[in-house]
């Protein structure tokens, strides 16, 4: 495998187990993270991609059941280590959901929640600055800046999944992950969220985790290939979409399985 | 692929006759269900109706005008003024004087008897306070509204019939003809009964009132409230939110739920053994009340806070934990305010019937006989639903108006109560 340097890797994960339960979900993934870029996990459905996703930053620690076994750091930190704060953990990277979630408050107190639970901002108006810039990046200000103190359940499917990723960015995260965020929503929705996918490359190291093979092609800049709890190959988008080793990968880009 | 010539193609049947019976189906179902609230709310109406129609009668009462000469040699017999002499005074005696002034013709002992009994033996109260508010008074002659007796006041409000033989009748045919005496001078009132809402139990009905009961219930369900409420969301969000789910939550969970299934008189037994028995606090109180009833409503509190805390969305609890929301922070900030309706929800139906609970109060000895009025949670007292189960055990005809009038005050503190909930409940009722 044409793993990168660690020097320029964010995350590293070697050899990546998890178990619900009895059963297996993920076999010795071993998967670097580069900074800056927008690294996407692609298979067909129950490959172990949102799993994987998951243990980045130890969602799965929430599921009954769930063992995590091999090491995945943040740079150079082991994220499993007993002694790691794993709130702290959560506040370095972010998580956006396939669902857009965002609470029954305001579209001020939304973006808001994550700097006052984390002491970001001493006064009002740098809380007023973290949530305008945030909703900036996530290009929702222009929409919402006259009413951001109605809910943010009454904006549309995909204004909530920018509200969602512009919650995530208020807390400054390092690495962003995004399980399938434009599942829930239309394709003009998703063109924007790609493109603000893209905007955000700039300044956070992304992990997306997409059915749509389009989608992976046109945002990522390395591809991951699982299937059946295997990660079976990964490498550079253009790579694995023109020219896959494996031919279970050449398979499924192709439309043949999955 | 089989003989597709002999394959039958089957299709939804479209016939008319379906489509009736579709409709008439759905239209039985409606009336069922329309029935049902109907025979719902017209058997409401018939309890609340007849509950009313019987009790409203207890709100007011009979008094009767009589001039009483407030004799000095009576009230001060050694010409000293204080509060202690005019508190002392016997102010009957003078009212039955006043009432020998107005029938002169009464002379015989038993007469005379009959003739007194024509107001309440507490009349003279009503002249202590006058006397006690204004000595000036002493030495004059003024006309007192004085209360009736219960029996006198019960053949005004027409309960007690003149037409049954005097020998089955508990007002006998002189006290009639004294009292349409009265009436002819004009010497009889009906006004809104004080004393019923603000003097505590008493032998004789036209003294009796509700407020002991009220004060004792509302201590009682203070005590109950800010017992059983916080110990039983707190409980319901550990086991909920953060206990492991292993052999031991499980038992917990499982008497939990029985619990909630034992019959409230044990948990009196209870109360009597452990907080009586043992740690010896006060008979009668209700703070031990409170602190059985709540034992009683825990379980209900925490199964409808369970619910509750289940039927948040998990989406809402990953969201907080994505941005790196602590565990205590998520339950706070998130989980606990979406749940509060049901919370509260659940909270009306187990002070509700905490509130309407009598058993398990009698065997704390909340069944005592109790004339003053509770000041705290430590006094003697009993509570609404034992104060109209002793009223409608009393012999009187004229505590039956005030059993239905308890039950009256019983209903209104619990929608007062339910109102309460309710408000709560809509301060925090979102949609997502």
């Amino acid at each position: 495998m044409n793993a990168i340097s660690p020097s320029l890797a964010k995350m590293h994960g070697r050899k990546v187990t998890v178990h619900y339960g009895q059963k297996q979900a993920l076999f010795d993934v071993d998967l670097d993270v580069p900074e800056r870029m927008v690294t996407a996990l692609i298979g067909p459905s129950g490959c172990g991609k949102s799993t994987f996703l998951r243990c980045l930053n130890r969602m799965n620690d929430v599921i009954d059941g769930c063992r995590v076994g091999g090491e995945i750091t943040l740079d150079g930190q082991d994220i499993y280590d007993q002694k790691l704060d794993v709130v702290m953990l959560r506040a370095r990277i972010g998580m956006v959901f396939q669902k857009p979630n965002p609470f029954p408050k305001s579209i001020y107190d939304n973006v808001a929640y994550g700097p006052r639970i984390h002491g970001m901002a001493g006064t009002k108006g740098e809380l007023d600055e973290i949530v305008r810039s945030s909703l900036e990046k996530a290009g929702l200000w222009n929409e919402v800046k006259e009413r951001l103190d109605q809910p943010g359940t009454g904006l549309s499917g995909g204004q909530q999944q920018r509200l969602c990723i512009a919650r995530a960015i208020a807390v400054s995260p390092e690495v962003i992950l995004m399980d399938e965020p434009c599942s829930a929503l239309d394709p003009i929705a998703t063109a924007k969220i790609e493109e603000l996918i893209d905007e955000l490359r700039e300044n956070f190291t992304i992990v997306i985790v997409t059915h749509s093979m389009q989608q992976a092609a046109r945002v990522s800049q390395k591809t991951a290939f699982f299937h059946l709890g295997n990660l079976i190959e990964w490498g550079d988008t253009e790579q694995i979409f023109t020219s896959p080793k494996d031919e279970r990968t050449q398979g499924y880009i192709t439309g043949r399985f999955g | 692929m089989s003989d597709t010539s002999t394959q039958v193609i089957r299709r939804p049947d479209l016939s008319d006759t379906r489509i009736r019976r579709r409709y008439a189906a759905e239209r039985r179902f409606r009336f069922y269900g329309m029935f049902a609230v109907g025979l719902a709310i017209a058997m409401l109406g018939v309890l609340l109706v007849s509950v009313c129609s019987k009790g409203y009668s207890a709100f007011y009462r009979t008094e009767i005008g009589l001039d009483i000469v407030l004799d000095p040699a009576v009230i001060t017999p050694d010409g000293k003024t204080d509060a202690d002499t005019l508190n002392g005074a016997d102010y009957q005696g003078l009212v039955k004087e006043s009432l020998k002034i107005a029938f002169p013709d009464v002379t015989s002992r038993n007469d005379r008897k009959a003739l007194y009994a024509l107001v309440s033996n507490g009349a003279g109260d009503t002249i202590r306070q006058a006397v006690l508010a204004n000595p000036s008074i002493v030495g004059q002659t003024k006309r007192f509204w004085v209360v009736a007796s219960d029996d006198i006041d019960m053949l005004k409000k027409g309960f007690i019939k003149r037409d049954v033989p005097e020998s089955e009748r508990v007002v006998p045919d002189n006290q009639i003809s004294w009292f349409d005496k009265l009436v002819a001078g004009n010497q009889v009132q009906t006004t809104f009964n004080s004393t019923f809402l603000s003097a505590g139990d008493s032998r004789e009905p036209e003294q009796a009132g509700i407020l002991g009961a009220l004060m004792g219930s509302i201590f009682t369900m203070l005590v109950t409230v800010l017992l059983a409420l916080p110990l039983g969301v707190m409980s319901a969000i550990y086991l909920e939110e953060f206990a492991p789910k292993n052999r031991l939550t499980e038992i917990i969970e499982v008497n939990i739920n029985n619990l909630a299934a034992v019959p409230s008189i044990v948990f009196g037994l209870l109360g009597l053994a452990v907080l009586l028995g043992v740690f010896g606090l006060p008979r009668s109180a209700p703070l031990v009340g409170g602190m059985v009833l709540a034992l009683m409503t825990l379980p209900t509190i925490i199964i409808a806070t369970r619910a509750a805390l289940k039927a948040v969305p998990p989406s809402i609890r990953e969201a907080a934990y994505g941005i790196g929301a602590s565990p205590l922070q998520v339950v706070t900030h998130h989980v606990l305010p979406l749940a509060t309706p049901g919370i509260m929800t659940g909270a009306i139906i187990g002070l509700a019937r905490a509130l309407g609970e009598s058993a398990p109060l009698l065997m704390i000895g909340m069944v005592a006989f109790i004339v003053d009025v509770p000041g705290a949670p430590t006094d003697p007292a009993t509570v609404l639903p034992v104060q109209i189960y002793l009223w409608a055990d009393s012999p009187e005809r004229a505590f039956v108006e005030k059993t239905s009038a308890g039950i009256m005050v019983l209903l209104a503190f619990l929608i007062a109560m339910n109102a309460i909930a309710i408000f709560v409940r809509r301060r925090f009722e979102r949609r997502w």
